[in-house]
């Protein structure tokens, strides 16, 4: 079964982060190694790490079908970072995933236990109609 | 019969093969569409039977002849479904005419495909994915994977380019002098861009992904042996072997990016190098340099500098002076006010950046954020640099390279609150 695993991390209008070079490079460390390490074991989809808050733009349709785009948010609102598509066998895998991911290293070492939405992706064959 | 390693000589012989079978079907069906079709199934049948049954005696006739069958079925069908409309007497012929293989011109149209699959009217997205399947004997899947795609996508895609070149009415034949200087241009531009592909996105995926770059070499090194005079062609080849040379310094145990002046160059291939340097040796006193060799010219000399601050930096600047009066690109511009720093020190670079600034064609372009922080922080000015580094960062379409501007930015940022 495929579950995407999204991680919500960074507030509205907040850019880069500030970290020491360390915590940075332990940071992008542990988020490389966790994907090779799906990428080995054969579960890894797709992972994509999106760019930061600041380049969003919320885009609605107006009356005549033309984009209108707005680059303001709301306040405290939380974003996406990056999500995974992993293809594991059992639901608790992929808890299981998301839970590293989490506990991924913040300034100082210390996790960010940043909050993972987990949800089936259905791709399944479609049943036989007969 | 060949087993074991001779798997992949098989691949590569069907890869060689690709473009003359494909050459020879267009020849006698005259439908590039659907030639391109059955000689993609032919070479996924020889994939299926090779192995198992042994590589035949002569393997272009048989994917010739395997070709042709798929051929006269799909006109058999296409005139089964036309007669319920209206029949033509022509297409009978056409079906009727004896499918004689021994009887095929040796002739390799590997040329004629290339100038084709890279014609003008193509976006660069299709020509690339048309160019890797017709020339370069890929399938979808493989050529999918690449551009890290669903097939469907990458299906869509080249049947989209084979429609372009139908409906632009492009001929199936060499092209004639006035065309081919503007068509070889599009090819040797197709054939970076397969390169780059390759080679810029080498970080991370790599282990699931085809060797783009390798791929890129191969079809310019078919491209020199069929024109060994043009020293564009040499130029391209060079340039790629110069650059693929330093693959495995270019990144770290964490997949992440070294910048050249920081790679471990025992690390670099040799073989590669000198090759590079050959061809270009050969080719120079030729005739007219193009930008091809410029680049080339540039890559080898920071090839044979064995530590980075060995580096020839006025040869190198004067190389970037001649391509910036040829091309005028706004990033040969940035690279020649890199050179500029490195030999008249970093006030005279970032006076050449202030003029981009007002030209306006790299505006929010993060290369030329992360070149002036750069320049800064050579120049000594480290909270401007940093901003720099950090706008960069911000811009980059690349996750390793944001990797490296923020890492850049926080060790200059380290070095201020935390000597």
């Amino acid at each position: 079964m495929k579950y995407i695993l999204m991680m919500n991390t960074m507030r509205a209008g907040e850019g880069i982060p500030n970290w020491p070079k360390q915590d940075l490079q332990a940071h992008i460390g542990f988020m490389m190694s966790l994907n090779k390490e799906l990428r080995e074991s054969g579960e890894l989809v797709l992972a994509e790490g999106l760019s930061f808050p600041d380049q969003a733009k919320l885009v609605r349709a107006g009356k005549d079908g033309a984009p209108i785009t707005d680059g303001v948010f709301p306040e405290g609102k939380e974003f996406l970072a990056g999500f995974w598509i992993v293809d594991v066998k059992t639901p608790e895998r992929a808890y299981a995933i998301a839970a590293r991911a989490s506990a991924a290293p913040g300034p100082g070492g210390t996790p960010l236990y940043m909050p993972l939405e987990v949800r089936p992706v259905p791709s399944g064959p479609p049943p036989e109609m007969l | 019969m060949t087993t074991g390693s001779g798997e992949i000589t098989s691949e590569r012989l069907l890869r060689e093969l690709a473009p003359q079978v494909l050459g020879a079907i267009i020849r006698r069906f005259h439908d590039f569409a659907a030639a391109e079709d059955a000689v993609q199934e032919a070479l996924m049948a020889a994939v299926q039977q090779w192995p198992r049954e042994g590589v035949p005696e002569n393997p272009r006739a048989w994917l010739i002849q395997v070709a042709s069958r798929r051929m006269t079925d799909y006109i058999r069908s296409e005139m089964a479904r036309r007669r319920r409309e209206t029949a033509t007497a022509g297409e009978m012929d056409q079906l009727a005419a004896p499918v004689d293989v021994a009887a095929e011109i040796e002739q390799d149209d590997t040329l004629v495909l290339l100038f084709m699959c890279c014609h003008p009217a193509l976006t660069s997205s299709s020509a690339i994915a048309l160019t890797l399947r017709a020339v370069g004997g890929l399938t979808t899947a493989e050529i999918a994977k690449a551009f890290l795609v669903p097939e469907a996508t990458m299906a869509q895609r080249i049947s989209r380019a084979k429609q372009s070149i139908k409906a632009s009415g492009v001929p199936f034949r060499f092209p004639t002098d006035q065309e081919r200087t503007q068509q070889l241009r599009a090819v040797l531009h197709v054939l970076y861009l397969i390169f780059n592909e390759g080679y810029l996105a080498s970080a991370g995926t790599q282990l699931q992904r085809l060797d783009l770059s390798e791929e890129a070499i191969r079809l310019a090194r078919a491209m020199h042996k069929l024109l060994p005079d043009d020293g564009e062609v040499a130029g391209l080849l060079a340039l790629m072997l110069l650059t693929d040379a330093r693959r495995a310094a270019r990144t770290g145990p964490g997949e992440e990016l070294i910048p050249l002046s920081k790679q471990e160059r025992t690390l670099w291939d040799q073989k590669k190098i000198s090759e590079g340097v050959a061809l270009l040796t050969a080719t120079l006193p030729k005739g007219s340099i193009g930008a091809y060799q410029l680049q080339a010219a540039i890559a080898a000399v920071h090839d044979e500098a064995a530590r980075a601050e060995d580096t020839d930096w006025p040869q190198i600047l004067a190389l970037y002076d001649l391509l910036k009066h040829m091309s005028g690109n706004p990033m040969v511009v940035l690279n020649h006010a890199i050179a500029t720093a490195m030999v008249r020190g970093p006030s005279a670079g970032l006076e050449l950046l202030d003029a981009l600034d007002k030209d306006g064609r790299l505006a929010g372009h993060h290369r030329l954020h992360a070149v002036r922080a750069h320049l800064l922080e050579m120049a000594g000015d480290y909270p401007e640099a940093i901003a720099q580094y950090r706008i960069a960062a911000g811009q980059t379409t690349s996750l390793p390279e944001r990797n490296y501007l923020l890492t850049e930015a926080a060790r200059l940022s380290d070095s201020i609150t935390r000597p």
